[in-house]
């Protein structure tokens, strides 16, 4: 029972997590504001899926069952890679069209 | 010792990430983990420019746990901010930040710990690593969040990688 509870709470805290993200995708204006949103599905709405994962299952089978921390973590250390790429690539673009965006920093 | 286990703290990783994605741990999977612990860090050493050394374990807790809480806040923000971004749009804006940490797994780990706070996007780093350019999506106050970027994370990297 109380189990089931936590892992509801856990579940649907994800779901909201995720769905916020999603309407931060589809509700701001500009390219770098719409760069942050997908960061909480990542962070918070990985987590808790995996923290729910893990209380089903140990409940379930009576032992720790740990392995969905496995995911945030390489989520956590492969994210950087498209982020960082994105971010660049959006970066030079928009130098390449005259944006308003701040100038490369290798002079400084 | 070098030769055969030049990383041991990844062969730990490794090791403990085998038994745990393997359950239940019985003889063979732990002969098999050890395998792998000790035979890719071996044939990854080419891959890796530079030895990975951490110094004080106990900083690296205390900043997993502040990014952690960091995380978690930042998460509230952004969301909070999303949904009222019709009645107040978010002062989304770069920041150069001036860095002191030279190390590439510190910067490494820096990155990681800027994209994961969902408020900052690590958006490019200089040639010389002497600075790097965020972008922050919904900060009042950017000199107090200079001060707690360079307090907070980079100064405990410096601590831990140099």
């Amino acid at each position: 029972m109380w189990v089931e509870a936590a892992v509801a709470t856990l579940l649907v805290a994800s779901g909201l997590a995720t769905l916020v993200a999603a309407i931060g995708l589809v509700r701001l204006t500009s390219f770098f504001q719409r760069m942050h949103p997908p960061a909480l599905a990542s962070t918070f709405g990985a987590w808790a899926v995996a923290a729910a994962s893990i209380v089903y299952f140990s409940a379930l089978e009576s032992r720790p069952v740990l392995h969905a921390w496995v995911i945030p973590i390489v989520l956590a250390i492969t994210l950087p890679v498209t982020t960082v790429l994105i971010a660049r690539a959006a970066l030079f673009r928009k130098r390449q069209r005259g944006g308003d965006v701040p100038p490369p920093l290798h002079e400084s | 010792m070098k030769r055969i286990l030049p990383a041991p703290l990844l062969s730990l990783s490794l090791f403990a990430l085998w038994l745990v994605l393997n359950p239940p741990p019985g003889a063979g999977q732990v002969l098999i983990a050890a395998i792998v612990a000790v035979a890719l860090p071996v044939a990854a050493t080419p891959l890796r420019p530079q030895r990975v050394r951490i110094r004080r374990p106990w900083v690296l807790l205390r900043l997993i746990l502040a990014v952690g809480r960091d995380v978690i806040l930042s998460n509230w923000l952004v969301g909070r901010a999303v949904l009222r971004a019709g009645a107040r749009p978010p002062s989304a804006a770069f920041v150069r930040i001036p860095l002191e940490l030279r190390d590439v797994n510190g910067l490494a780990a820096l990155a990681v710990i800027t994209t994961g706070v969902p408020g900052t996007v690590w958006s490019e780093l200089a040639r010389d690593r002497s600075a790097v350019l965020l972008h922050l999506f919904d900060v009042d106050d950017v000199p107090a969040f200079v001060e707690h970027y360079k307090s907070c994370y980079e100064r405990p990297l410096m601590e831990i990688f140099e």
